[in-house]
């Protein structure tokens, strides 16, 4: 059985369609990743599994349950972060886990064993007993997350689990989540419009814009569509020489060439930068610049869609306050490392 | 999903009771209103004669069980300004994504809600006690309760009908101040209510303060308006019908 199918679901506002007949299915135990900008009908999404929402058209099951039909089996069986904090700030972290566990219907021995176990789970065995109000952003998104496991659900979804949180947070969080994933065995599908989120931590990524899925595959999968590295090679003169030069080199996939810079494409770019320099000199063309350019699903987003993910959330949203400083550097469209 | 589920409302109750206890500044700030009516009130009238004040009753015997029920009323209304609170920081998805129906949320905030609420209505009743004010009878006090009880229920059920309605807690705010006091005055709890012109009698006999304090005149200070038997009818279909009303309109709400 797949932890989750969905068949042409469609979610209808009154001026938008949020979600646009997507069909797709996870399977137990996946790390599933929907990398879209703001906007593009992730949260919706995750709105109608989790049956806050009801859908326009379609149908859906997550671990084999009717989201319209059969909406506490649903519930009994996923846990959620939202993109937005859900914590009892005056409460404790344990008396939040608690509160959470009552609601699921846990007996007092499995509510105090669980607690233990996903306090320990998410390092905040020794803050257990604090206010959430003193907990700093990622100890609450940690906190969440282990909320979020307390009734062992079969699915977890994470909207947007690192928003808002610091580039070094944000890399331990996805420890956090991976661990899960793996020693808990739980399904999780989470949102993002992070590209190196979805890159680092999902199994499988849906590209997702305008309420569509655009693609669907590995990360690796996905990247390797864009055909391989490009090299972009300033140039101060005529480039016809060097691109005839280069023409006849075996490893050079596809050469492109605009006023001032060579773009080639290439495998394994960074191992043949040097060669590259040498041709150069050798045909006596003057370089001003060389860049060694990896395929992200940035690129990937770019190529599919015609927009870069920032582009795309200004399209569809006004800027959102709160955005983390680092998100120009982590979603940027060129990454030369990785 | 059972349509009341007893561990889902434990579990709310236990929230809005801790809550409570541990913020005194909420509670000095829900008393402060009430005490401040009953103090004035209680001791700038006392000795002054009053149109419609019972035979033997002092001014100050006769306030306090108003200034009571206005504490259960102000108190009660926090309870539907905490669900807006709850939706404006994100805490209000979390309740509504957990497999307990909707019906066991509003009994579980109707519990909380209430025991809050009666807390501090006894607590105002025990404030009146240096200032002068006497029980008839010890006995009287768990029938006091139960009179509370019902005040509570249908106070705290019309905030959560009302809270459902509306979206934004500033808004609720200032609405729940604009019914508030319009409901006190009109519960003949500050004066007695034959002094008004006969059309807004009719109004006192809808609100169901007005019978709510004059059931805990009856078994505080001993004089009432109404038998008890109507008080406590009235009381059981008021809260009947708000608690009702507050399940059904919640029923109702988008959870996004």
């Amino acid at each position: 059985m797949d932890a989750i199918q969905v068949d042409t679901l469609t979610k209808r506002f009154e001026t938008t369609t949020a979600v646009d007949g997507l069909s797709f299915t996870v399977e137990q135990g996946e790390l599933f990743g929907m990398l879209g900008p703001n906007g593009a009908g992730k949260s919706t999404l995750i709105n109608i599994l989790c049956t806050l929402l009801k859908p326009s058209d379609g149908r859906a099951t997550v671990n084999g349950y009717d989201i319209r039909e059969e909406t506490a089996a649903v519930r009994d069986s996923i846990g959620i972060v939202f993109q937005e904090p859900a914590l009892d700030e005056e409460l404790t972290g344990a008396e939040n886990l608690a509160f959470h566990a009552r609601l699921y219907g846990l007996g007092k021995a499995e509510r105090t064993e669980r607690i233990d176990e996903v306090l320990e789970l998410v390092d905040l065995a020794t803050v257990r007993d604090e206010p959430v109000k003193q907990y700093s952003g990622g100890m609450k998104r940690r906190l969440e997350i282990a909320r979020g496991l307390i009734h062992e659900p079969a699915v977890l979804f994470l909207d947007e689990p690192t928003l808002g949180l610091d580039a070094q947070t944000r890399r331990a969080t996805w420890e956090y989540i991976r661990r899960m994933n793996e020693d808990a065995g739980v399904t999780v599908v989470l949102t993002t419009h992070y590209m190196e989120e979805a890159d680092q931590l999902c199994d499988r990524v849906a590209i997702v814009d305008q309420g569509k899925i655009v693609a669907l595959d590995t990360p690796e999968a996905l990247k390797d569509q864009q055909g391989g590295d490009v090299i972009v090679v300033g140039l101060d003169g005529d480039a016809a020489t060097l691109v005839a030069q280069l023409e006849t080199q075996s490893w050079v996939r596809e050469i492109d060439v605009t006023e001032t810079e060579v773009h080639v494409t290439l495998e394994l770019g960074e191992t043949r930068i040097p060669d590259l320099v040498r041709i150069a000199d050798d045909v006596g063309v003057a370089i001003t610049s060389v860049e060694l350019r990896k395929p992200s699903l940035e690129t990937v987003f770019l190529s599919l869609t015609g927009s870069t993910l920032r582009e795309a959330a200004e399209q569809t949203t006004a800027p959102e306050d709160g955005t983390p400083s680092d998100d120009r550097a982590t979603s940027g469209p060129v990454e030369a490392e990785q | 999903m059972s349509f009341i589920d007893l561990q889902g409302i434990y579990a709310l109750w236990l929230r809005d009771v801790k809550r409570f206890t541990r913020t005194p500044s909420r509670i000095v700030g829900a008393l402060l209103t009430p005490l401040l009516f009953l103090v004035f009130l209680g001791t700038g009238f006392s000795g002054a004669t009053i149109p419609g004040l019972p035979e033997g009753v002092d001014y100050l015997q006769f306030l306090v069980p108003g200034i009571v029920g206005f504490a259960m009323l102000f108190g009660a209304s926090f309870a539907g300004l905490s669900i807006l609170a709850d939706r404006d920081v994100g805490f209000l998805k979390e309740i509504l994504v957990a497999p307990v129906s909707r019906t066991s949320i509003v009994l579980g905030w109707i519990a909380g809600g209430s025991t809050t609420a009666i807390i501090q209505s006894v607590l105002i009743l025990i404030l009146s006690i240096p200032l002068g004010f006497r029980v008839v009878s010890v006995l009287s006090i768990p029938l006091a309760l139960v009179i509370l009880a019902l005040l509570a229920m249908t106070f705290v059920g019309f905030g959560i009908a009302l809270a459902s309605r509306f979206s934004d807690s500033q808004g609720f705010g200032i609405i729940i101040q604009f019914i508030i006091f319009p409901l006190f005055f009109l519960s003949g709890a500050l004066f007695p209510l034959e002094g008004l012109p006969t059309a807004v009698q009719y109004l006192a006999l809808v609100n169901p303060l007005t019978y709510g304090v004059d059931a805990l005149r009856a078994v505080l200070v001993g004089t009432s308006t109404y038998p008890l038997a109507v008080d406590l009818g009235a009381l059981v279909v008021s809260a009947a019908i708000m608690v009702g009303l507050g399940a059904a309109l919640f029923e109702r709400v988008e959870a996004v």
